[in-house]
């Protein structure tokens, strides 16, 4: 009850939807961080994994990777990034990076590893070179995992973005951040909320592209 | 040590004592979220319609930042370190619930059914038949659930001095003293591999009849890599 009233005198307040601190500035700003750290961490994980799950090799060494990449604290190398390189985009994209690349990684690796085997020896089989049994066998087959990996690591980012306003950047976490220090409680709820929503309507959207980059075939089987 | 180690007196804690203070932040509430998760994942097996409106429920639970968490839990709990730890509990619920469903449900319907051919009751099964064999799978989400929760507190430090080892980084702010962050990034990361080490060895010793690495840790790397969300 309480919450909710913070969260509609946020809302309905008309100050709050204009302007550089307005709701639609600070969302655009969330939504470009999110697609940037998601881009660089598919540009490293997309290809790393379709490679190492195609060959099958180098699991272990992944995994090792992994575990060790979520060791490192998120907050913590925000602010040591931000001492050591200043204010900008690139000491919250390193964090960002950090957080999203293991789920990416390690899923593609294990989508393409496990595809059945049979359909991949068929086109080995035909003659068909490497890199189209990648794209044209395995990757189809593994859509789904994969899709979820990267679904996966857009909510975390969608959800640590936030703390982007810590040095002094925008996003939504601006209203997080600042409503702390100014003892605004309908700021920090709001902010919540907008990440959330935000949150949702990456769901949606990765739900969305899976509908229409999965092949039924494949889809059809999964439901089964 | 050249400010790496000399802590300001304002943390209220050495060293050490902020090693402990930060372990027990962060590990307390995923403890908690196992014990949990267990009887949830359990129902979750049983009543397949649960789990989708739980999943989506998790889903946006896990997609409010623990900042705001926290700065909510204030007015509930003050500024104690329980009002850290409600948040990293129903975080690590977001992954274990899924990974004890997945776990469960891999345990192979002949092995159900040839327990209840023993006559072995539900109750038993669970404990001594379902849980056993799904460990492998629960570790996995452990092991996440774990290092994400270490990897959480220090933002506690936001809210005034209750995030364990992340005061160290709004100190190091404060008095600008880079040094300090060194060290809180660099004893976090320690500790989150030591923490994974010992659960690795864990599910060594509870799983004796699995190979030490391989399949399964294949097996488990994928349990892990889909959650927060296990449906797809």
């Amino acid at each position: 009850m309480n919450v909710l009233n913070f969260m509609q005198s946020f809302f309905s307040d008309g100050s709050h939807w204009h302007g550089r601190d307005g709701i639609p500035q600070r969302v655009w700003e969330h939504v470009q961080y999110t697609a940037e750290a998601l881009a660089i961490a598919s540009a490293i994980g997309l290809p790393v994994g379709l490679v190492t799950g195609h060959t099958r090799r180098g699991g272990n060494a992944l995994a090792f990777l992994s575990a060790g990449a979520r060791a490192l604290p998120t907050f913590g190398l925000l602010v040591l990034m931000f001492f050591w390189l200043g204010i900008g985009i690139v000491p919250v994209m390193i964090p960002l990076v950090v957080l999203a690349v293991p789920p990416v990684l390690v899923t593609t690796y294990e989508a393409v590893r496990t595809v059945d085997p049979s359909p991949v020896d068929a086109a080995r089989g035909m003659g068909m070179p490497e890199a189209r049994i990648l794209f044209q066998v395995e990757v189809p087959a593994a859509l789904p995992l994969i899709l979820s990996g990267l679904r996966s690591a857009t909510v975390q980012i969608v959800s640590t973005a936030t703390i982007a306003a810590y040095v002094s950047l925008g996003g939504v976490g601006r209203y997080i951040l600042d409503g702390l220090y100014q003892h605004d409680y309908g700021k920090v709820v709001g902010g919540a909320a907008l990440t959330a929503v935000l949150a949702l309507l990456a769901l949606l959207l990765f739900w969305a592209v899976g509908r229409v980059a999965v092949s039924p075939g494949v889809r059809r089987r999964r439901a089964a | 040590m050249n400010g790496f180690f000399d802590i300001p007196s304002d943390l209220q804690h050495s060293y050490g004592g902020l090693i402990a203070v930060h372990m027990q932040e962060a590990l307390f509430p995923v403890l908690a979220g196992l014990l949990l998760a267990l009887p949830v994942g359990l129902l979750c097996v049983h009543y397949g319609w649960l789990y989708a409106p739980l999943l989506w429920t998790s889903t946006v639970l896990y997609a409010i930042p623990s900042i705001a968490f926290f700065v909510v839990l204030i007015d509930y709990t003050g500024l104690t370190q329980l009002t850290v730890m409600i948040p990293l509990c129903l975080y690590s619920l977001v992954v274990l619930v899924p990974a004890v469903v997945d776990g469960i449900r891999s345990v192979p319907e002949e092995t159900n059914a040839a327990a209840t051919a023993m006559g072995i009751g539900l109750a038993r099964r669970y404990f001594q038949v379902q849980l056993p064999i799904a460990v492998p799978a629960i570790m996995a989400g452990l092991r996440v659930a774990t290092a994400s929760s270490i990897s959480l507190v220090s933002v506690g430090a936001l809210i005034g001095n209750q995030g364990g080892l992340g005061n160290l980084l709004t100190t190091a702010q404060l008095y600008g003293r880079p040094r300090l962050a060194v060290t809180s990034v660099v004893t976090t990361a320690v500790l989150a591999i030591v923490i994974d080490a010992l659960l690795v060895l864990l599910r060594r010793v509870l799983t004796p009849w699995q190979p030490p690495s391989g399949r399964a840790a294949g097996r488990s790397a994928d349990v892990a890599a889909r959650t927060p969300e296990g449906v797809s």
